[in-house]
């Protein structure tokens, strides 16, 4: 399959006006001793048909959620996502397009970024908002680094109880700025206020994941206290689902949020391409990582929508950007705000209540059950972590035979939790799923 | 047009799941319960005529002529879209057993192989994002590599003065210094100044090549040996790997490490600013520094490995921008390599064609025959005589239906443009660009007051960026 449209007497004709004899000759200044003199091994080109069979037979053999049923969570989710999503993301001048360099004839993307960053301004409950970072645990290291050009102090504190795939990326870029990552223990899954008094001295910032990881609420009003009296900033993390019902970061005190929108109609899909977000207190603006779009007008006083505040961008200050991105998760923010949209406050609400209501449902009859046991006390939402009398794997197993998807073995992220594991709800589990759940986990012999 | 804020009214919304009652106060403290949430609501036709109506503001590759230099903005194959919307790859969940993932994971194994081969690497990650975050992975390795030998000294990236931006913005972010070293009167990198600059404190050189000019660096061989001399790394910034598939790789130049841009090279599509991909491939002795995890094949049989002693450690959740790898895989399946190698012959032979057709209306800074791209600045007496700039053809084009070349990059070309036709592109399109371009040069000495104030024919004419930081707006509450 090609998409090079030249003919033979294209190419006759091109070559006679540059004024060369042949496609080679323009290759001419490669020296021989890094030329490629062999054709590349790879298997032969296909026409589109047999790539279509190829691709469709390996996604095939993969156990995908809608034969199966999920219950699988901690970051990613199997929501609900309307059909005019999908039909809106394929508008090809959409997709087509590259970062709106010229705004005159981007409008379209820049003003969908403008009602993205309005979205999560205002989920989030804080004064501004940026365009998308890669992901969930990218925009936790990107806070992490805008505290420490802030306060220019060179320890982060996280909680362990925020997502160990955050953590991780976050330790990898603390390395290259030469931070240092400190954590706060688990106390029955949570983070603690007394702990944040000995880590947080000399500290930019202080982590927290709320809901956790683990589906607890953490008690953040403590947390953003016991912060601020260190003169460190609260980053709040949290999925934009869970801030349609819980009071929101902006409100109980934080300086940034960061998170995973993924949630937000955008497809599981092996963990990528998701969509990291960004809001904060209006004192950080040009701390910001990323893309800001702002309205302006033209010369006649129409209105419009331009990247701005580019004077933090690499493009401009080269090394002394506040991050080097650029390219970032644009049709994905453009996802969520169609998502957001079309749910609207109560499509939203219900979404997470129907999730919350399914996770409770699912953790009362838990204590009907052999095999397994609520692994921490206190109030939870979204996910429910377990402790086994069984193994996972005798779990995982017996769920797979029973078509579902889970749980997570939570022994691999944390070695003081053997036979851990949790799972996940979301308003796509039916009330009739759940109860079958119950049955399978019953059945596993402890 | 209106925001989605505007177009609110309560009670327009559309029921998209079940509208059973849940008393959230049997679940959650009361406190925690949030009262307000001002998020707007519109009927489902509203929403589309508003996302459709946005969508008619937008220029893409579909819409035309996408000549932006340094981007590749080649053709995006529907087939892609189709590919990495089945269902086996689009509903994986990234935590599901790897039993239940195996097409993932050999998709996956499979594009690690090609594209090691493509590039002249032997190992190859799949999880950096986006090219800028590929150049970040690709120099924390460099650190890591240092650290590993107990280098502590190595605080230097070399970086010419043609860089992309990214490229000295990620060296800060890895911690290091970051040098300069110009380029010579052909373009190249200045190998005298290179030479007195590297030193026991060198820990990587990057790269580009073709570079930022569209030119192949010829004396890259010579290059490496310096660096790697001084016992520094070098690094292969793949933005420009369009022009040379096939024909050259980086391996083969000395390269250590490289990223590719999928979104780029590999016809993914740029998504008005992402999801990119990219993937970082690296020599053998830089394996065990690789984010994890990778995807190895043992017997046929897939897993996720977590097994690299030195690895940097995640850049990200999960494996990468599975959807985007799946596009680039079904790309690189339906061209095969000898269908690389000829996007790489007619990325070069668009480029020569279309300089070639406007170098007698453009100054050409270097004489040089260009790779996949070039750059040329408008004549002096234009610029200088009719204030006619680089940035009013630019805005001029638009009027006749074409994006613009990058603009005022690379740095070191007062004025410059840079044109990158790619591969996909007729020479029926090729002609009517360049006859473009050529007719707004002499419109610039005829009328210099249309062009400089150009467009004239978009839905907003030039905004003022000035005031989008003077007075900021960056975002809209329901309300007011």
């Amino acid at each position: 399959m090609r998409f090079t449209p030249h003919t033979e007497e294209d190419r006759r004709e091109m070559l006679r006006q540059i004024g060369a004899s042949s496609v080679d000759e323009l290759f001419s200044d490669l020296p021989a001793a890094v030329r490629l003199d062999r054709p590349l091994n790879l298997p032969d080109g296909l026409p589109e048909s047999e790539v279509a069979r190829l691709l469709s037979s390996l996604a095939a053999r993969d156990f995908d959620m809608g034969k199966y049923v999920s219950f699988l969570g901690g970051g990613a989710y199997d929501r609900y996502v309307p059909s005019v999503v999908g039909e809106m993301l394929r508008r090809s001048e959409f997709y087509t397009a590259y970062t709106p360099y010229q705004p005159e004839i981007s409008q379209g993307t820049l003003q969908a970024i403008f009602e993205f960053q309005s979205l999560i301004a205002a989920l989030t409950g804080l004064d501004i908002a940026q365009a998308s970072l890669y992901d969930g645990a990218t925009a936790v290291a990107e806070a992490a680094m805008l505290a420490w050009g802030q306060t220019g102090r060179e320890r982060i504190v996280v909680a362990r109880s925020v997502d160990p795939q955050y953590r991780a990326v976050l330790r990898t870029y603390a390395h290259g700025r030469g931070l240092e990552v400190v954590e706060l223990p688990l106390r029955d899954g949570r983070a603690a206020a007394e702990d944040i008094a000995g880590a947080a001295e000399g500290a930019a910032c202080v982590i927290v994941q709320h809901p956790n990881f683990f589906g607890l609420l953490e008690d953040v009003d403590s947390l953003v206290k016991a912060t601020h009296d260190k003169g460190a900033l609260y980053i709040a993390v949290a999925d934009p689902i869970s801030l349609a019902v819980l009071r929101p970061p902006g409100a109980y005190g934080a300086d940034v949020a960061v998170g995973e929108a993924q949630g937000l109609g955008i497809a599981a899909s092996f963990g990528g391409p998701y969509l990291g977000f960004m809001a904060a207190r209006q004192t950080y603006l040009r701390r910001l990582p990323g893309r800001i779009v702002g309205e302006t007008a033209d010369k006649d006083g129409n209105r419009g929508y331009v990247l701005t505040f580019q004077t933090r961008e690499q493009h401009i200050r080269r090394e002394k950007a506040t991050s080097n991105i650029c390219t970032n998760q644009g049709l994905m923010a453009l996802a969520a705000t169609i998502y957001t949209t079309l749910l609207g406050p109560d499509g939203l609400r219900q979404a997470a209540s129907l999730s919350i209501e399914g996770a409770h449902r699912l953790g009362d009859g838990i204590g009907g059950t052999q095999g397994v046991d609520l692994a921490f006390s206190g109030p939870y939402a979204f996910e429910v972590a377990l402790r086994g009398k069984a193994s996972v794997k005798d779990v995982q197993a017996a769920m797979l035979k029973a078509g579902m998807l889970g749980p997570l073995d939570l022994e691999r992220f944390y070695p003081e939790l053997p036979g851990h594991m949790l799972l996940s709800v979301t308003e796509k589990r039916t009330t009739e799923e759940i109860a079958k759940l119950l049955d399978v986990l019953q059945g596993v012999e402890a | 047009m209106k925001t989605i804020f505007e177009e609110h009214e309560a009670g327009r919304g559309t029921e998209y799941l079940p509208s059973r009652k849940v008393d959230l106060g049997a679940y959650l403290p009361a406190g925690e319960i949030r009262s307000e949430l001002a998020l707007p609501e519109l009927s489902e036709v509203q929403a589309v005529r508003h996302f459709t109506g946005l969508s008619r503001r937008n220029y893409g590759v579909d819409t035309g002529f996408y000549p932006l230099g340094s981007c590749t903005m080649k053709y995006n194959p529907k087939i892609n879209e189709d590919t990495a919307r089945l269902p086996g790859f689009a509903q994986l969940h990234p935590y599901q057993p790897e039993e239940t993932v195996q097409g993932a994971l050999q998709m996956m194994w499979e594009l690690q192989r090609d594209l090691g081969e493509i590039t002249g690497m032997d190992a190859v990650s799949l999880q950096p994002a986006a090219g800028a975050h590929g150049e970040l992975t690709g120099i924390l390795i460099v650190r890591a590599y240092h650290e590993s030998r107990r280098d502590a000294g190595r605080t230097q990236v070399i970086v010419p003065d043609s860089a992309h931006g990214t490229n000295p913005a990620t060296a800060a972010m890895a911690g290091f210094e970051v040098v300069h070293v110009p380029s010579d009167e052909r373009g190249g990198v200045d190998v005298d100044a290179l030479r007195q600059l590297a030193s026991e404190k060198t820990a990587a050189l990057m790269l580009t090549n073709p570079n930022t000019l569209g030119v192949f660096d010829e004396r890259i061989t010579e290059i490496a040996e310096i660096i790697h001399a001084a016992g520094g790394l070098l690094y292969y910034d793949g933005a420009n790997l369009n022009a040379v598939l096939g024909h050259s790789r980086p391996g083969d130049m000395g390269f250590d490490i490289v990223h590719l841009n999928l979104h780029k090279t590999f016809s993914t599509p740029h998504g008005g600013g992402g999801p990119g991909a990219g993937p970082v491939g690296v020599k053998a002795h830089l394996r065990d520094f690789l984010p994890m995890p990778i995807v190895t094949n043992e017997n046929g049989h897939f897993h996720l490995s977590y097994d690299l002693k030195n690895s940097i450690g995640q850049m990200r959740s999960f494996y990468g921008n599975f959807g985007v790898l799946v596009r680039a895989y079904t790309y690189i399946r339906a061209l095969g390599g000898e269908g690389l190698r000829e996007v790489a012959d007619d990325a070069v032979l668009n480029a020569n064609y279309v300089l070639s057709l406007i170098k007698d209306h453009f100054d050409v800074p270097f004489d040089r025959i260009p790779k996949h791209e070039f750059v040329v600045a408008p004549p002096e007496d234009l610029v200088r005589q009719q204030g006619v700039k680089t940035l009013d053809i630019a805005k001029r084009l638009l009027d006749f239906d074409y994006h613009p070349p990058t603009v005022y990059f690379p740095l070191i070309v007062h004025e410059a443009m840079m044109i990158e036709p790619t591969e996909t592109e007729t020479k029926e399109t090729l002609k009517g660009f360049a006859d473009t371009l050529n007719r707004i040069v002499d419109e610039g000495r005829e009328n210099p007051e249309y062009v400089k104030t150009a467009p004239h024919n978009t839905v907003v004419g030039r905004l003022d960026e000035a005031r989008a930081v003077k007075e900021p707006k960056l975002l809209e509450r329901l309300g007011g």
